[in-house]
């Protein structure tokens, strides 16, 4: 305890409301600007990490519920390829992923002038990604891009690498939720006629759904506690502002604290939605 | 052919996926071939590795003992490789069936021990090496088999006393568990790191490594003690029934009857949680220590090697690759017994 | 209406259909019997192809199923299948389970689908539980919707896989009232069961298998008074026993 006064650390969150007097990367949603208070800083930092983890999640459903389903295909390259995907991505830990990402991007990707264009207005280099926004296009300025909407190496590094990753695990619970569907019902199906994709879609796959779900929201919950790495590449998130925060302040303890109580707060929502869900939606 | 076409031209659909798959994979394949192998630079020249078109695995030649070994010293680079070795035969080891006899634990600890001391030193001639210098992969492997080892029985504490009847110890291990499985790993090594040792008294610290440890293993435990809390609610209610009608004791009967076979089944996502634990090890990166992913990043950052990311980590994926890859084929195999 | 000759199928290494020849002939009834085990349920599993025969040809209102997708789509749609377990599509309802196909496969229209599914509801007489799901159903109900179901999709064929042999006694009955009515307006049908009163009074053929093999085939008078082989002798002796 007298080490704590000693350092002045456990002091409480008065801190907050100082000036943060440093600047923030890029922000999702709030204006910030290093006059702006710690306060102000931290939820940026939420918003950022509230961002990527919803897409991140949006692309790692449709990824991964693809690739699932690539894996129950009676074609032997489908189900050979999205495989060995599976089996790749979830041996290797995400952070070598991230870093492996960032690295093509600021690597592999051809610096501004010669920017990569696939379609008009949209420019990939080892600066970002550059789409045309309702209001401007994006104009080769100098050595950067100017204008337009700007999807920064870092962040796209970390969403592709939690997207891909992800995606992985939710293939493999898309696949157990399908062969849980009882053999039957798949017979049924055909012995009406119906085809492959269309029993699939209209008999099998409602049915796995029920299966699929509660794993599925522990992915989702599991794709935001690893946004936090992004304090490793240098994205902005709320761990890495917190970081800072407590680099700067020596407010250690209430940093953490604060850290733990945003995503305890997260968990609790989804596993408070999944079992609504559990319950009202059950097998009726 | 019969099988061509029954796995690759089933119907129109499937024809046309399956050609377009093969024409991008060949093409695919060349480029790769092409980029890792036949213009690829193998020995250890930063200039020749820039002026190519193919990979630069020079990288690897010239600083894979860094990358292995970390900081420690140069000449007794044979210690941590037998140590990694042996541990490595230690796992091998404790995966066949027949040896899960209660002589394992004594297996274990004359393993470690041994390791212990190949690792230290400072007998049998060997200098001492203190533990700020060790790094790369035998640091990988520490701290997950030391998380794994310090982690199980904590984890079989918590399980039980989640089951309780005492309703303080039931409510402390629910709370440890969902508070720990609610939060990233990161903020349980900020935890660790950087709130210890302010609770101690001045003067007294504690090594960053035990720190990082410390905080594997109570991440561990939290995840652990639901695999196994799984183990005990598969049990049938039967045996339970039976070991209280032979009036057994609470410790009794569950060390003998009831533990046995919830870890049994409990195998599968034992491993699995295993295989994870080496994956979270890479994040001991962010607080500074020297696991295997820090040394390639760090092996990059020499000017001359700066911009051969790709390369490092795609070695450094293989490395987690082979290891992760064997667990959970090894834990895979027990779900067809 | 349905061929087989020479048909032959492997389970791996098991020989669970051998050298197989059979004919039913439009408006037939055949029943299919014996003991578990003589492949009578893959023998009708092969008509539709849920189960695929290694050698011999099956041909199927003159279709001759082979690898071809093509083939099996047209014959599924002429041929009805009603399983041992039912397999009504739990989270659909009644009128859901029986419309679906219709709408989807044979893409008539949602209006008339339900105007079919409520003719059929009421021929196997639940009409009024038509907004129900499958699990609010007893099990005699559930059989007499999958039958519906099958109706629906219009078929010249009817395949029955053993469909009494997961009811509760007392329903029993219920379900085969349905497809005697059915037999008695003419519908071609292949019925696996062990309901010899059934094969009785509806049968043109009762067809005995064992070990893969058609062992004894004959019209019911004849098979049930004086069979020929000692199999089946003893198989009606187990049989009609009790």
């Amino acid at each position: 305890m007298a080490n704590l006064e000693e350092r002045r650390i456990a002091s409480g969150f008065g801190f907050l409301q100082r000036e943060a007097g440093f600047e923030i990367g890029e922000s999702a949603f709030l204006r910030y600007g290093a006059a702006d208070s710690y306060l102000r800083a931290l939820f940026v930092g939420l918003t950022n990490t509230l961002l990527v983890a919803a897409i991140g999640v949006v692309l790692a459903t449709i990824l991964g519920t693809f690739i699932g389903l690539c894996r129950l295909s009676k074609n032997f390259l489908l189900r050979t390829l999205s495989g060995t995907y599976i089996e790749f991505i979830r041996n290797v830990p995400l952070l070598v992923q991230l870093f492996f990402w960032y690295a093509v991007i600021t690597e592999g990707l051809p610096g501004a002038r010669e920017a990569l264009s696939p379609l008009p207005g949209v420019f990939l280099s080892n600066r970002g990604i550059f789409f045309p926004s309702f209001s401007s296009v994006p104009e080769l300025q100098g050595f950067n891009f100017a204008g337009g909407f700007a999807i920064s190496p870092e962040f796209a590094a970390l969403l592709v690498g939690l997207a891909t990753y992800t995606a992985a695990f939710i293939a493999e619970i898309v696949r157990a939720g399908i062969l849980a569907v009882d053999r039957g019902q798949g017979e049924a199906a055909h012995a009406l006629g119906l085809t492959r994709a269309q029993a699939t879609r209209l008999v099998i796959l409602p049915q796995a759904l029920r299966v699929i779900v509660p794993p599925m929201t522990s992915q989702y919950l599991n794709l935001t506690k690893n946004s936090s790495l992004a304090v490793a590449i240098g994205y902005p998130d709320l761990v890495s502002i917190a970081n800072t925060t407590m680099n700067q302040t020596g407010q250690a303890i209430e940093g953490i604290a604060v850290i733990m109580a945003v995503y305890l707060t997260i968990s609790l929502s989804i596993s408070a939605f999944m079992n609504w869900y559990n319950a009202h939606v059950a097998f009726k | 052919m019969k099988w061509l076409r029954e796995n690759l031209f089933a119907g129109w659909v499937s024809g046309v996926f399956s050609a377009i798959l093969i024409v991008i994979l060949v093409k695919a394949l060349f480029a790769f071939v092409d980029w890792a192998f036949l213009e690829a630079i193998w020995r250890p020249d930063a200039n020749a590795c820039r002026a190519a078109k193919g990979a630069c695995w020079g990288l690897i030649t010239e600083k894979h003992r860094f990358i292995l070994f970390g900081t420690y010293p140069y000449e007794q680079h044979w210690r941590p490789a037998a140590a990694s070795v042996l541990l490595v035969a230690l796992w091998t080891f404790s995966a066949i069936r027949a040896f899960w006899k209660w002589w394992l634990a004594l297996v274990w600890f004359s393993g470690l021990s041994l390791i212990g001391m190949l690792m230290w030193g400072g007998v049998f001639g060997m200098p001492y090496v203190e533990n700020e210098r060790w790094g790369g992969l035998i640091l990988t492997l520490l701290l997950s088999t030391f998380g794994v080892a310090f982690a199980f029985p904590l984890s079989i504490l918590l399980a039980l006393g989640r089951r309780s009847d005492m309703p303080v110890i039931r409510a402390l291990c629910v709370g440890y568990i969902e508070l720990i499985r609610g939060v990233p790993l990161i903020s349980v090594l900020f935890m660790a790191s950087v709130m210890l040792p302010l609770f101690l008294p001045s003067g007294v610290t504690i090594d960053k490594m035990v720190r990082a440890q410390l905080a594997i293993v109570m991440f561990a435990a939290a995840y652990l003690a639901e695999v196994v809390r799984g183990g005990l609610q598969s049990i049938p209610r039967g045996q339970y029934d039976a070991a209280h009608a032979l009036a057994l004791p609470y410790w009794r009967r569950t060390w003998l009857i009831i533990l046995p076979q919830a870890l049994r089944v409990s195998v599968p996502p034992l491993v699995n949680t295993l295989i994870a634990l080496l994956k979270d090890t890479s994040l001991v990166l962010i607080i500074g220590l020297f696991d295997l992913l820090s040394t390639v990043k760090i092996s990059l950052t020499e000017p001359a090697w700066n911009g051969f990311g790709i390369e490092a980590y795609v070695f450094a994926s293989l490395v987690y690759f082979v290891f992760c890859f064997s667990m959970s084929r090894y834990s895979r195999s027990f779900e067809h017994k | 209406m349905i061929e087989m000759t020479g048909v032959n199928k492997y389970f791996g290494a098991f020989h669970v259909l051998k050298d197989v020849n059979l004919a039913v002939g439009r408006g037939e009834k055949v029943v299919v019997c014996g003991p578990s085990g003589s492949g009578k349920s893959t023998l009708i599993r092969l008509v539709n192809r849920l189960e695929t025969h290694q050698s011999g040809r099956v041909v199927v209102d003159g279709v001759e199923l082979t690898e071809d997708p093509r083939t099996v789509d047209r014959v599924r749609r002429e041929v009805g299948m009603v399983f041992q377990s039912f397999n009504l599509f739990p989270h659909l309802t009644v009128l859901e389970n029986l419309t679906l196909a219709p709408i989807w496969v044979q893409r008539v229209p949602r209006k008339e689908a339900a105007e079919t599914a409520m003719h059929f509801l009421n021929r196997v007489r639940i009409p009024e539980q038509a907004d129900k799901y499958p699990s609010q159903l007893s099990g005699g109900q559930q059989q007499r919707v999958a039958i519906a179901r099958a109706l629906c999709m219009k078929p010249k064929l009817m395949l029955f896989d053993e469909p009494t042999s997961a009811l509760d006694p007392e329903m029993i009955k219920e379900v085969l009232d349905v497809m005697v009515e059915l037999a008695r307006e003419g519908m071609t049908m292949m019925v696996v069961t062990h309901e010899m009163g059934f094969a009785r009074t509806v049968a043109d053929r009762v067809v005995f298998m064992d070990g893969g093999r058609i062992v004894e085939a004959a019209p019911p008078a004849d098979f049930f008074s004086a069979p020929k082989t000692d199999r089946a002798k003893l198989f009606l002796s187990q049989v009609l026993g009790h």
